[in-house]
């Protein structure tokens, strides 16, 4: 392989273009092989996603989830780091939501409670970020192996809390009672009646996302800290002969980016369902990764990434109601190609491309 | 009371089955410096395999094959990521078990048209229980009988398979000198290639293995626990299999022990479901179902002694640069 470096635009745009095209090949064979029509199936899924307002509300309103989940990966990427624990983070994230909105929402208006569900999300969300990361510097034990085990223990953590005293009382579901006024974020279809969002959940979470996207690029590259998690990722041992930490440098980015998809729960309980209940994460956390890999860890990426798979979580809705031998788990297969081929696989090209623009050498 | 420890630890039995086999899945993987995240995809390949496949011929023996291969193909595709193309051994981990679950799902609706279920299988189309000699016989006798007609009768193929492969497994790897090898690139690869000896092709033969264990993993599950596929029937096992992998410390005989341990947990929360026990009151089996991860998480933090992985244990092998 070459040691000569790539243009930029092929590093950042024709390798990631390629590995995503590889994605979408392969999901069309899937198609194939259902026996439905591959190019009707995408007709069906840019027109469900992108071809009228309500969709496109629908699919912001996906995005939104995924911005969070990706900026928590990213974060920890930057430090070296592998949280794969976002799904469990955003489900305690839901809790700290649904502590703020039960406890104020009769109260004051949503302008007041929502610093504080954002305060609880992000509190909970590093409270369950800390444990991982802090035994991964102090007993050398894998951040990934415990975020996992993390996940299962938050799982098991809700449900005994929503079938216990989270639980409205009287009634057979596992969820909290439904949060008044004041805990609920306005809809973006209320706040601009003239863009027709209709139905669709999208609400002033979008907002947050994209200050939170900002924040985190302020953060990784114009601060003191943002360097340091950057120099401790990409050379543990040379940071730490510049004086880093690295205890600090690692609890502290997992602290961030488990708060960050913790504040995931603000989009879903307070802006969209207004209860907390069981499994509202649903694999956010986990695409999260792959939002991650295919923004290169970089905010403006991640953005379109997450729009990509809000289109595919819209669009996929879409093409099950139209195709139904393609069901909502044709956007699992998916899922799990994009993270395949632009993850995993992401070097498969590389070599050959390498070649095609590299002068060969002596 | 004798007689419902006796049925527990039957139900243990039949629980531990499917995490041993993935657990000394991983092991093979891990050992070799692949880390290995995605046994709950690859069971789960592998249990829909199983189970469509003994449907279609009724034969249980073809259905484990069949079983056997997908999860050999998903490893594959691990290998070809994370050893040929060098890539993040998470990611693809994750990759496989995103791909598992939604294929299954997808071909378990295309095929049969019941919620991602293949249907019921019938007589062959299973594997079945297994009485061994004269078991009907000392069912009598005082405890030795029950524990012999109970306990360590009356189970299936794989079961045996599963309890027989852990001694094969220590004597495969600590002596043989495939299995030599196997340790030391995971441990140095560096060393193992100046030897002469291919690092690539060892940590192929070790993911495969890895995915004929997790296939067998995955068959008992939908053709002889159950009586054919469910979708995501395999309801974190694989991740229950690599915790049970890293509190045993990547060894075969403790690999057993905590599976056992693991299925003893699963077991007691199916019986105490409902019962107050005295003084405590009624334990919830939210609380079964995270002790695992609890007691791996408490080993872990150096409380019983200490986990360290194979040295090279996720890092991609560079054999030289140019």
């Amino acid at each position: 392989m070459s040691g000569g470096q790539l243009p930029r635009w092929v590093d950042y745009g024709l390798i990631p273009f390629l590995n995503l095209a590889a994605a979408f090949l392969v999901s069309g064979l899937v198609v194939i092989l259902i026996g439905e029509n591959p190019i009707d199936a995408v007709k069906v899924l840019i027109w469900g996603s992108l071809g009228y307002t309500e969709g496109f509300g629908y699919t912001l309103f996906y995005a939104t989830n995924f911005i969070f989940t990706g900026l928590a990966v990213a974060v920890a990427f930057h430090a070296g780091l592998f949280n794969i624990g976002g799904e469990g983070q955003a489900y305690l994230g839901g809790l700290g939501v649904a502590i703020a909105c039960l406890a104020l929402d009769h109260y004051v208006p949503w302008y007041v409670t929502l610093p504080f569900a954002i305060l609880g999300s992000a509190l909970m969300g590093a409270a369950w970020a800390f444990i991982p990361a802090w035994l991964q510097e102090t007993r050398v034990c894998h951040v990934v192996i415990t975020t996992i085990m993390f996940n299962f223990i938050a799982a098991s953590l809700m449900v005994y809390l929503l079938n216990g005293f989270l639980k409205k009382p009287g009634s057979m579901q596992n969820e909290t009672r439904t949060f008044e006024d004041g805990g609920r974020l306005p809809f973006l279809n209320d706040i601009f009646p003239s863009f027709g969002f209709g139905f669709a959940p999208v609400n002033l979470a979008l907002f947050v996302a994209l200050a939170a996207c900002v924040l985190v690029w302020l953060l990784i590259w114009r601060t003191k800290l943002g360097f340091e998690i950057r120099s401790f990722g990409a050379n543990a041992t040379a940071a730490v002969y510049a004086g880093i930490s690295p205890v600090r440098i690692t609890v502290v980015t997992m602290l961030i980016s488990g708060g960050l998809a913790g504040m995931m729960a603000i989009n879903e309980i307070m802006g969209s369902q207004h209860r907390l209940l069981i499994d509202f994460v649903t694999g956010y956390g986990f695409v999260g990764i792959a939002v991650a890999l295919m923004g290169r860890a970089h905010p403006v990426g991640i953005l379109l990434a997450s729009i990509l798979f809000g289109m595919l979580y819209q669009g996929g809705a879409e093409l099950s109601f139209e195709m139904p031998n393609i069901t909502r788990d044709m956007i699992i297969v998916i899922q799990g190609l994009v993270i395949l081929f632009a993850g995993a696989l992401e070097h498969m090209f590389r070599p050959a491309i390498a070649q095609f623009f590299l002068p060969a050498r002596p | 009371m004798f007689e419902t420890v006796i049925l527990t630890l039957d139900s243990t039995v039949r629980l531990s089955t499917p995490l041993l086999l993935a657990c000394l899945a991983g092991l093979y993987s891990e050992r070799s410096g692949i880390v290995d995240i995605g046994l709950e995809g690859k069971m789960l390949g592998a249990a829909f395999g199983a189970g469509a496949v003994a449907y279609i011929t009724g034969n249980a023996w073809i259905g484990l094959m069949a079983g056997i291969a997908v999860s050999i193909g998903l490893a594959l595709i691990h290998g070809f990521a994370s050893i040929t193309n060098r890539g993040n051994q998470i990611v693809s981990g994750v990759a496989i078990n995103f791909l598992a679950a939604g294929l299954t799902a997808l071909l378990g609706q295309t095929c049969c048209s019941q919620g991602g279920r293949t249907p019921s299988l019938q007589g062959d189309g299973r594997f079945r229980d297994i009485v061994l000699p004269g078991a009907e016989q000392v069912r009598d006798v005082p405890i030795i009988g029950p524990i012999y007609a109970e306990l360590l009768s009356g189970h299936n193929i794989l079961v045996y398979a599963a309890f027989v492969a852990v001694p094969v497994t220590w004597w495969v790897l600590f002596r043989t000198r495939f299995g030599l090898r196997l340790r030391a690139v995971g441990e140095n690869p560096a060393a193992v290639d100046t030897a002469g000896i291919s690092v690539t092709w060892l940590r192929y033969r070790a993911v495969i293995a890895c995915g004929i264990l997790c296939g067998l993993a995955g068959s008992y599950l939908s053709i002889a626990q159950s009586a054919g596929f469910i979708k995501d029937m395999t309801a974190g096992k694989g991740f229950i299999a690599l915790a049970a992998l890293i509190f045993a410390k990547w060894r075969p005989a403790s690999a057993m022990f905590a599976c056992l341990l693991f299925g003893f947990l699963d077991a007691t929360a199916i019986r105490m479901q409902g019962q107050e026990v005295p003084g405590i009151g009624e334990i919830p089996v939210q609380f079964f179902q995270a002790l695992p991860y609890i007691l791996t998480l408490i080993l872990l933090a150096g409380f019983i002694g200490n986990a360290i992985p194979p040295k090279a244990a996720g890092i991609p092998y560079l054999k030289e640069r140019s």
